[in-house]
């Protein structure tokens, strides 16, 4: 039977009680879930207070991404680091928890640009707080960075305070279809350094597709924009639909059991892309936000070829969704000796799954 | 002791003559002074890390300091400790435009990363006041801010992966060159923790392309309340300018005598709004602006219409702090932050306090974000003039904290208001920090004595501005 706690105090209860727990949102990222008591933190939802004039929204850590989504959207505003899995379910507190910012990251920054405060549960059972509730803030140290994909490792999540941003009421998005991984890394690099500020920027290997999308304050300001790409690559610029924008957020495309997500720099996504072609199909690959990250889906018999090409790149793979037993980890992975005494300092008695 | 610390560099290069310890023995916020047993300039990262270890061995306490801008006196020496200078350690190793990062030393001047990255068309975004002569190193260490906090964020939103050697003397490396990661962020958390982990040795920054375009205006009101009131309307329409800025008269009138601004005359207050990006957005944007300044209480509305026009509205701004020294022969700044809705009740009430004090206070502040800067005018020759200042500087600081917002925006809690941190965290929360911080620095070496309120702090209150001030080469901001 799952503890379900209402309160911040009764999470505390819990951690103290049980000595191995785990916390639990909307399950939108199974693999991350530990082992230990489970706490489902459904019940611990709401938001304690939006201040829309200072761009600031406060919500429990089980509240879905979706509901605060469209209180924000009432007054004009939303959250830049575009939280996946909306409509399945996902909370903002495990949203953080696993680090899942989509692909609008691309234009202001994702979780940890966006985080400003955030009180949590210590392995101790007690109440913490750090950052604060203000857009700019230098006082104490940054704990709300360090809990975005901290997976409830350190500490439980109750009450997060994220900056949030006017959404501009108008966007065009954009297809371009490219050659090769070549052509379409060179496209990325120039769209990235160009000064059109593109909202996101997305890339496709399977299909050689680029996706992006404008927005902005008036359709024809940023269908001058459109133009402008349109000039650059002729013939290859199409207009796109905008639902795409909600598959990729829901990951809806990714079929595979497992889901993985790899960090990764533009110079190496044409190695990437590459491999993935090798692949035959047993893995499908999306890049996103102008090459920074990649997000791999597969099947079980792949599980073995990811792992041995990760290791070679030395690149690290978090898996999101799939069973596995040794772990939500996949090739390389950078263990050092502070992860240990930090962990020690926050969760001393290791109620918390293991790092 | 001191002889096999010197082993590991060269004699020249650790240095005690007093003399040289006396150029240490403060930083930007002059009111505190100590002395260093010695003063260590090493060249590379690894005798940085010979230093450090060397330090742990000994139990001897140290400082890391680039120039020394620092604000609330993060980069004080600790009495008998060791300053370890960062100033050559100023290579820019990579400037990489497909990846859009550069990696630095802590050493590097903070321009000098924006003026390498230009030929690119990127700049690196934090721009503190100081940015001509800070360091990379101190803005990390700190979080530095700037004019464009809003839209982009702090240093710490910029940097994406570090290498550093920890107060316990172990080598590690956080994060790397994606802006995406897995795990917890220990780069974040480096960030902003003010020394007290370790010394951080390398940094991979974020760069980001330059926009295409500005649109400056600089509007004058007849009182504070209404330039307060501007902000509210703009944030309101749905606005994300880059910059929102305001200064009072009393700053007006220090920046008018010092660079002749030609600010709108009998200006209660003005308000520069700063718009940036594509041009045709930008273009779209200014029309909204326009109507909603219409609407305002402004008497006068000036637009910059070439980039020279641009830079006089802004050499007003960033001229204030150094300009209210011809004001006064002393001035201390703080720089809470409040939440923006409240910015007005805040600086209303900031008046009443220097009514009732009778000291002046001149108001000049990043409006968008909340981010205070009172500059509390004083004559440290008169007695207990320094103790009145810093006792109104404290009541404005416990304000911002009771309406809910912050003692610091972007100088840090450093030395200065260490003592200010349990108004705004528990006891619990600060015993988390203390743990937190065992964990890179079990002995506590590095930079001891900051952030955590402590004993008394080695103190000298001193007069004038301090001499690059002085020089126009740094300003309190």
């Amino acid at each position: 039977m799952a503890v379900s706690p209402v309160s911040a105090e009764e999470v505390a209860e819990a951690v103290k009680s049980h000595p191995r727990v785990c916390a639990v949102g909307g399950r939108t990222k199974s693999a991350l879930v530990g082992r230990g008591e489970e706490l489902e933190l459904s019940q611990l939802s709401g938001i304690t207070a939006y201040e829309a004039s200072d761009y600031t929204v406060t919500v429990k850590a089980g509240t879905p991404v979706e509901e605060v989504a469209q209180v924000l959207a009432k007054k004009g505003q939303y959250m830049p680091f575009d939280p996946l899995f909306p409509q399945a379910g996902a909370t903002l507190g495990g949203t953080v928890a696993s680090g899942a910012s989509g692909p609008g990251r691309f234009r202001y920054g994702g979780l940890r640009d966006f985080l400003i405060g955030v009180q949590f549960v210590d392995g101790k059972g007690e109440l913490v707080r750090s950052g604060g509730r203000v857009v700019k803030n230098a006082a104490g140290f940054d704990l709300p960075k360090f809990m975005v994909g901290s997976m409830g490792r350190f500490g439980i999540m109750t009450e997060l305070t994220f900056k949030v941003f006017p959404q501009p009421s108008e966007s065009i998005s954009l297809k371009i279809m490219c050659p090769d991984h070549e052509a379409a890394v060179k496209r990325l690099r120039e769209i990235s350094l160009s000064r059109w500020e593109a909202d996101t920027l997305d890339y496709d290997p399977g299909e050689k597709v680029i996706w992006l999308r404008f927005d902005g304050p008036e359709q024809q300001a940023i269908s001058q924009i459109c133009e402008e790409v349109k000039g650059c690559w002729p013939g290859e610029v199409m207009p796109a639909d905008e639902m795409e924008w909600s598959v990729r957020r829901e990951v809806s495309w990714a079929e595979g059991m497992f889901l993985v997500k790899v960090p990764v720099s533009l110079a190496r996504v044409i190695l990437l892309a590459e491999w993935v072609d090798d692949c035959g199909g047993m893995v499908e690959c999306r890049v996103s936000s102008g090459g920074n990250v990649a997000w791999l889906s597969f099947g079980e018999k792949a599980l073995v070829a990811v792992e041995e090409f990760l290791r070679e790149q030395a690149m690290t793979g978090l898996i999101l969704r799939g069973e596995r037993p040794d772990g939500p980890w996949l090739g390389q992975r950078k263990v050092d000796i502070v992860s240990g005494l930090v962990k020690e300092a926050l969760d001393p008695d290791g109620r918390f799954p293991e790092i | 002791m001191i002889e096999s610390l010197t082993a590991l560099l060269s004699p020249d290069r650790v240095l005690t003559g007093d003399v040289h310890l006396a150029a240490y023995e403060s930083d930007g916020l002059t009111a505190f002074r100590a002395k260093p047993r010695a003063v260590v300039v090493p060249e590379t990262g690894q005798e940085v890390v010979k230093v450090v270890q060397w330090c742990r061995q000994h139990a001897v306490p140290f400082v890391a300091r680039g120039s020394g801008t620092s604000l609330s006196g993060g980069s004080l020496p600790v009495e008998e400790g060791i300053v370890i200078t960062l100033n050559r350690l100023n290579r820019i190793l990579e400037i990489d435009p497909v990846d859009r990062v550069a990696v630095v030393e802590p050493g590097v001047i903070n321009l000098d990363v924006s003026r390498a990255a230009e030929p690119h068309g990127l700049h690196f975004a934090p721009d503190p006041s100081s940015q001509t002569i800070c360091t990379i190193g101190g803005n990390v260490a700190f979080n530095s801010g700037g004019a464009h906090c809003l839209k982009y964020g702090m240093t710490s939103n910029h940097v994406l992966g570090m290498k550093a050697v920890l107060g316990s003397g172990e080598l590690v490396e956080f994060g790397g060159r994606s802006r995406e990661q897995v795990g917890p962020d220990f780069t974040g958390l480096f960030c902003g923790s003010e020394g007290l982990f370790g010394v951080g040795l390398e940094f991979t920054l974020r760069l980001l392309p330059k926009a295409e375009c500005f649109h400056t205006v600089l509007v004058g009101y007849h009182s504070l309340e209404e330039a307060g009131h501007a902000v509210s309307e703009i944030i309101d329409s749905g606005l994300l300018p880059g910059a929102l800025e305001i200064m009072d008269s009393l700053a007006i009138e220090a920046a008018e005598a010092a660079v002749a601004c030609g600010y709108p005359v009998g200006a209660e207050a003005v308000l520069i709004v700063e718009l940036e990006g594509p041009a045709g957005k930008v273009a779209a944007e200014r029309v909204r602006l326009e109507k909603v300044l219409e609407a305002t209480r402004s008497f006068e509305t000036r637009v910059a219409a070439d980039p020279v026009e641009r830079m006089t509205i802004w050499k007003g701004r960033k001229s204030a702090f150094s300009a209210v020294g011809r004001l006064s022969p002393d001035f201390i700044v703080q720089d809470g932050v409040v939440p923006r809705n409240r910015l007005g009740e805040a600086l209303r009430r900031i008046g009443e306090l220097s009514a009732e004090t009778g000291l002046r206070v001149a108001n000049v502040f990043h409006a968008g974000d909340g981010n205070l800067h009172p500059l509390i005018l004083y004559d440290g020759r008169e007695e207990e003039g320094l103790e009145r200042a810093e006792e109104l500087a404290g009541r404005i600081l416990e304000m911002c904290v009771e309406m809910g917002g912050s003692i610091t925006g972007e100088h840090g809690v450093g030395m200065e208001k260490r003592d200010y941190l349990p108004g705004m965290f528990s006891p619990y929360d600060i015993e988390v920090m203390k743990r937190v911080r065992t964990a890179f620095d079990p002995d506590k070496v590095a930079n001891p004595g900051k952030m955590f309120p402590g004993k008394e702090a080695p103190s000298l209150s001193q007069s004038g501005l301090h001499p690059l001030e002085e020089a126009g080469i740094i300003s309190r901001e």
